[in-house]
């Protein structure tokens, strides 16, 4: 579903990627863990197309997401192909990014009405069955400065799934919540990865949470992906001494 | 020097016509000024490069030269080009283009306090340009920039003298016209003096309400 073939990405002269190279299969769910500063979230970005590569090339359901076909080459994508491009894929975002001036109902609604053309009963009905699976149906009328930080991470969530994404990226979507909160906006997801065939690529500090419900763990360090396994060999019998070190000190930080 | 207040009621109509005068190119001024500062500011953002750098050029062009030369400009000069326009058009035109430089650089304030993930989310959710502007940014910039644009209003409101220098009898320019025909500028002259004063500052204060209600500082 998603390949990442040498895939290149510098800011300034600090090279954050450096030739990457993965895939992910359809309905595979996957988290990324690692230091902060090992490209795992610069990788959602890309994929979410607000960052542009510098090398390579990014590839979604079988197609092209970073370049197009002009004639009979391939040139970087413009903003009408991205447009498209980006309409199978979805994001959430540790600040949640609500829209404050708009109640909970018409966030969700806005997307699916006026970048898919659905009509406003047909949006509604649907945003209403995702309040519900996150279960926040009697928030529908609320404005996000009336939630908790879990509630908007929730709506948040149902927002994404409103545009039927392929495929979910979820940037670190518990790190800017009191701990107390952090547990409904997981027990969601957990529910969306078991319930759906939707791709999710996950950057995560939430070890328990990647090792319950992962099919694969990618560990990164400087742009690289150091190793890869199932979640209950990363967990248990890492492969390599640098991924000791890291888990360690993030369940010691807990 | 006496107070002939049997004077003052007699130059009363003509002072309160200039003060219409002021209403008019004032809130027609401020409207140019609104519609044309967002439309540069929106522009500026645009990504084109041509475009942004060109709108650069006339608002830095616009405002580092005197409004006086601008109204000159537009009353005397563009009638060479056939373009004739009357006095009171090109002073709201000239008002309006000129505030218009300054009203930018406050949306573009208020633009960049959105926060980037607003921006964002906006593309994650593949919303149209059109959409993303005023549905999301453009919301929640603008409540922001209110009491700027109050502010800048009010200055408006105190330039329109100005406009005498083309032929627009103001407040101001009404006053002294009456003045001049009785040779007597003492009472017009302080009328004018006082209406500003009794409407800018009510202004001034309800401009300092809505910066505790919205101001950026929140």
């Amino acid at each position: 579903m998603i390949r990442f073939s040498g895939v290149v990405k510098k800011f300034g002269n600090h090279v954050v990627l450096d030739g990457l190279d993965f895939t992910v299969a359809p309905g595979e769910f996957v988290s990324l863990i690692g230091p902060s500063g090992s490209g795992k979230t610069t990788i959602l970005r890309l994929l979410m197309t607000l960052e542009k590569v510098d090398g390579g090339k990014i590839d979604v359901g079988g197609e092209c997401l970073t370049h197009m076909r002009r004639g009979d080459r391939m040139v970087p994508a413009d903003e009408k192909y991205l447009r498209a491009a980006r309409q199978r894929i979805g994001m959430v975002f540790q600040q949640f990014n609500l829209f404050p001036n708009m109640n909970v109902l018409r966030n969700i609604t806005e997307a699916p009405r006026y970048s898919r053309r659905v009509p406003a009963g047909e949006a509604e009905r649907r945003a209403r069955e995702l309040l519900g699976m996150v279960g926040l149906e009697d928030k529908a009328d609320a404005h996000p400065t009336q939630l908790s930080g879990g509630q908007q991470q929730r709506v948040a969530i149902a927002r994404a799934l409103a545009m039927d994404p392929d495929v979910l990226l979820l940037d670190e979507v518990t790190s800017a919540l009191d701990p107390e909160l952090v547990a409904d906006v997981l027990r969601v997801l957990r529910e969306i990865a078991a319930s759906t065939d939707i791709t999710i690529l996950c950057v995560t500090h939430e070890m328990q949470f990647a090792r319950d419900v992962s099919d694969r763990v990618m560990m990164f360090d400087h742009g690289r992906v150091l190793e890869e396994a199932p979640p209950e060999k990363l967990f248990t019998e890492p492969d390599h001494q640098r991924t000791k070190e890291f888990l360690r000190a993030v369940i010691e930080r807990r | 020097m006496s107070w002939d207040w049997n004077y003052l009621w007699q130059v009363l109509p003509s002072v309160l016509e200039g003060l219409l005068v002021t209403f008019e190119a004032t809130v027609l001024g401020a409207l140019v000024a609104y519609v044309l500062g967002l439309i540069f500011a929106i522009l500026r953002r645009s990504g084109i490069w041509v475009i942004s750098r060109l709108v650069w050029l006339i608002v830095e062009f616009v405002r580092s030269t005197p409004l006086l030369v601008q109204l000159f400009f537009l009353f005397f000069v563009l009638p060479q080009f056939g373009v004739t326009l009357s006095p009171l058009t090109a002073g709201v035109l000239g008002l309006g283009l000129h505030y218009a430089t300054y009203t930018s650089e406050v949306y573009r304030a208020g633009i960049e306090a959105v926060p980037k993930g607003q921006w964002e989310a906006c593309v994650a959710l593949s919303l149209p340009r059109t959409r993303t502007w005023l549905r999301v940014i453009l919301p929640q910039a603008i409540p922001r920039v209110l009491p700027a644009l109050g502010n800048y209003t009010i200055s408006m409101f105190k330039e329109t003298p100005l406009l005498l220098a083309i032929g627009v009898l103001d407040l101001a320019g009404a006053a002294f016209e009456v003045g001049s025909l009785n040779f007597r500028y003492v009472e017009p002259l302080t009328l004018a003096g006082v209406l500003f004063l009794v409407l800018s500052y009510p202004a001034s204060l309800l401009v300092r309400f809505l910066e505790r209600r919205f101001g950026l500082a929140k």
